[in-house]
């Protein structure tokens, strides 16, 4: 499912939602999870999961194409850690 | 953050009482749930992909006793972060 199909479903499902204001929800949702991380927040969301923020330590590493050394400073990545609920359904 | 946050935003920007607000942000990540406990993936341009993945079965040890144990195989849902969002994260325009 992409973006746009999941815009159509909401859209769909809710009967009073036209397609604009489904897809402003979804920019919304989405775009508030990626602002609250960008700004070092945790997201949490009940049933579903939460992201977090990790850090990447700096490393050594190897162009695999030159073999050229290069160093990769430290970074930050989001991480997704999959809610109870959600979890036990996508095993069932 | 968490979900009331989320709803907060729909109903300052769309005009639909706390009530409505609540009630589409919990249907989109119903419609979410319903779309990977049926297997399928998930693509959020701009934000990133939730695939459910397959793991097989395999042998473990419980790190407590030491004895060893079967792991069954299983079903996870991960996240894969989209470029752009790792760059929002960074701190750089992308």
């Amino acid at each position: 499912m992409t973006k746009s199909e999941l815009i159509e479903r909401l859209s769909d499902e809710h009967g009073l939602l036209n397609k604009k204001d489904a897809e402003s929800i979804i920019n919304l949702i989405f775009d508030g999870i990626g602002d609250a991380l960008a700004t070092g927040n945790r997201v949490e969301i009940r049933g579903f999961g939460s992201f977090t923020i990790r850090e990447r330590d700096a490393r050594e590493a190897r162009n695999p194409k030159s073999g050229e050394l290069v160093s990769i400073p430290s970074r930050k990545t989001p991480f997704f850690k999959t809610g109870k609920e959600l979890r036990e359904r996508v095993d069932g | 953050m968490t979900k009331a946050d989320l709803i907060e935003n729909v109903y300052m920007t769309t005009g639909f009482s706390k009530k409505e607000s609540a009630a589409i942000v919990e249907m989109v990540f119903d419609l979410m749930k319903d779309t990977l406990e049926a297997g399928e993936k998930i693509k959020i341009a701009g934000f990133g992909n939730f695939v459910v993945k397959e793991k097989a079965a395999r042998r473990g040890r419980n790190p407590q006793t030491g004895s060893e144990i079967e792991i069954s195989a299983r079903k996870i849902l991960s996240f894969k972060p989209s470029q752009v969002l790792k760059a929002a994260i960074n701190g750089q325009q992308d």
